[in-house]
C-alpha cells in the first residue's frame, strides 16, 4: 500500500530548466506516489524541450525503489531525448547514490542554481 | 548445522589470478611494509594478517559451490560450479575411497556454471558413494548428463561409479533431507533458478544466488523476506551494482548488495554473504564494494539489530 509521506512541491521553472522538488522519505511506500508525480513531467521532457531537474534537498532517505524510480525517470527522458537530473542531496541521501553508484548513470548536482546553470 | 564452507564463489565464468595482479599484490604488501625487518616468522605471518585482504589474500575465481556442514554423516552442497573440484579433494583428503559417502547436492539452475564442476567431483567415480541430486527444474538429469556427453567430455556419464540419484523438489514445499528441512523459492533468472532455506539444529541458512528482484513487485519483495526471515546467513547474489540491475543489466537474472541488504534487514536475517561475484571486479574492488555494503547497513539500520555483512571468497569458512 502506498502513501503520501513523498510530496512533490509544486514545479517551478528556474533559467530555462523546469525544477520539481521531492519532500520525506522516498521507501517501498511513497516510491509509486512520486513515479506518479513524476510521468506528467517526464512525458513533456523530450528533445528540444527544457530539463527536468529533481530537487532532492527536502529528500531525507532513499530505498531501492526510491533509486529505481529515478533510473527509470531518467531513462524515460533519455530514450525521448531530453534530459533529466537530480540536485541537492542530503549527505546521507548522496552516499546512497554513490553506493548504488546511480551518480554513474545520471547527472547529479550539488545543488539547484548550480544545476540549471549547466542544464539551461 | 556447524558451519558453511565457500568452495566456489564468482559468477557467471571461473576465473584466475593473472601475473599482473600478484605483482600489484607483492608491491603493495611490499610498500605497506616500508623496509621494515621482521625478527620471526610469527612477526611476519602477523603482519601479513594486518593487511587489507585484497593484498593478502583473493576472493578466487571458482564459480559457484558452497558446503553446509552439519556435523552429520551425510554431506549438503549448494550448487556443482568448478568449486566442486577442490570440494572433491578435499572429501577424498578426509574419507578416501575406502569409506563410502553420501552427498546430497541441491541445484540452483541448470545454468553451465553452476553444473561445470560435476566431470570434476571425484566422488562420483567412486564405486560406494551415493550422489543425490536435487532441484526442482524438469530437466536436471538431462542437463547434468549433457555436460558429459562427447565431444563436450572425454568422460562419459555412465561411467560414473557411485549412486546417482535424482529428486525433483516442489517450490514452497519443505522437504526433509539428511536431518534438515529444506525449502526452494522460485527466484527469476533465465529459465528460473531456485533458492534453498535449510533449517535445523537451531540454525537457519539461506542459499539464494542468480535470483534477479523486481523492485517494483511488492509481492516478489515479501516473499524474500519471508525467505530470508530470521536467517543465520544469507548467501545472496550481489553480481551488480544496484543502477546496473535497474538499467542497463536489467533483466540479466542478478542483483546488488543494496538490495541484499535491504531485504536481510526487513527479513531479521544475522549475516548476509556477498556471493557470485563479478568476473571483471578484482580484489581491490570487491575489498572497496564490502565496505561500502557495510556502511549502507550501518546508515540505513534505523534502530534494527545491526546485519553482519561478509563478501564471500573461495575457501572462506563461516561458522554459524
Amino acid at each position: 500500500m502506498e502513501d503520501q509521506r513523498v510530496t512533490l512541491l509544486p514545479v517551478r521553472v528556474v533559467g530555462g530548466v523546469t525544477v520539481a522538488a521531492a519532500r520525506g522519505r522516498l521507501d517501498h511506500l511513497t516510491a509509486g506516489a512520486l513515479g506518479a508525480a513524476l510521468a506528467p513531467l517526464l512525458a513533456g521532457c523530450k528533445a528540444g524541450s527544457p530539463a527536468l531537474l529533481l530537487d532532492l534537498s527536502a529528500v531525507d532517505y532513499m530505498s531501492s525503489l526510491g533509486l529505481r524510480t529515478l533510473v527509470v525517470a531518467s531513462r524515460q527522458a533519455a530514450a525521448q531525448g531530453g534530459r533529466f537530473a537530480v540536485a541537492g542531496m542530503q549527505p546521507l541521501v548522496a552516499e546512497i547514490f554513490a553506493i548504488a553508484r546511480l551518480n554513474l548513470v545520471m547527472p547529479c548536482y550539488v545543488d539547484v542554481d548550480g544545476a540549471c546553470a549547466q542544464l539551461a | 548445522m556447524k558451519k558453511v564452507v565457500f568452495w566456489g564463489t564468482r559468477g557467471s565464468l571461473p576465473i584466475a589470478l593473472t601475473a599482473d595482479a600478484v605483482r600489484h599484490k607483492v608491491m603493495a604488501a611490499l610498500t605497506a611494509a616500508n623496509g621494515r625487518r621482521f625478527a620471526s616468522r610469527s612477526e611476519l605471518a602477523d603482519f601479513v594478517d594486518g593487511l587489507p585482504f585484497a593484498t593478502a589474500g583473493t576472493f578466487g575465481g571458482h564459480s559457484s559451490c558452497v558446503e553446509i556442514v552439519t556435523g552429520g554423516p551425510e554431506h549438503i552442497i549448494c550448487d556443482m560450479g568448478s568449486g566442486a573440484r577442490p570440494l572433491a579433494q578435499a572429501k577424498l583428503a578426509a574419507y578416501g575411497a575406502a569409506r563410502p559417502q553420501v552427498y546430497h547436492v541441491f541445484i540452483s539452475h541448470l545454468h553451465w556454471d553452476h553444473l561445470m564442476g560435476f566431470p570434476f567431483f571425484l566422488p562420483m567415480y567412486i564405486p560406494g558413494n551415493r550422489i543425490v541430486i536435487h532441484g526442482c527444474h524438469d530437466r536436471l538429469e538431462e542437463a547434468m548428463r549433457l555436460q558429459m556427453r562427447a565431444p563436450c567430455f572425454p568422460v562419459d556419464y555412465s561411467q560414473a561409479g557411485a549412486t546417482i540419484e535424482y529428486h525433483a523438489m516442489t517450490p514452497g514445499q519443505p522437504h526433509a533431507v539428511a536431518g534438515l528441512t529444506v525449502t526452494p523459492h522460485r527466484q527469476l533468472h533465465a529459465g528460473d533458478s531456485y533458492g534453498y532455506r535449510f533449517a535445523g539444529q537451531g540454525r537457519c541458512v539461506v542459499y539464494s544466488t542468480d535470483s534477479e528482484h523486481k523492485l517494483e513487485d511488492n509481492g516478489e519483495r515479501q516473499g524474500f523476506i519471508e525467505f530470508f526471515q530470521a536467517a543465520d546467513l544469507v548467501v545472496f547474489d550481489a553480481m551488480y551494482s544496484l543502477a546496473e540491475a535497474v538499467s542497463v543489466k536489467a533483466d540479466w537474472g542478478h542483483s546488488s548488495n543494496v538490495v541484499g541488504v535491504e531485504l536481510c534487514q526487513a527479513a531479521g536475517a544475522r549475516r548476509l554473504a556477498l556471493f557470485h561475484h563479478e568476473p571483471v571486479n578484482d580484489d581491490e574492488q570487491l575489498g572497496r564494494l564490502l565496505d561500502e555494503t557495510r556502511r549502507f547497513e550501518a546508515i540505513t539500520r534505523e534502530g534494527r539489530a545491526p546485519l553482519e555483512i561478509i563478501s564471500a571468497y573461495d575457501g572462506l569458512v563461516v561458522d554459524l
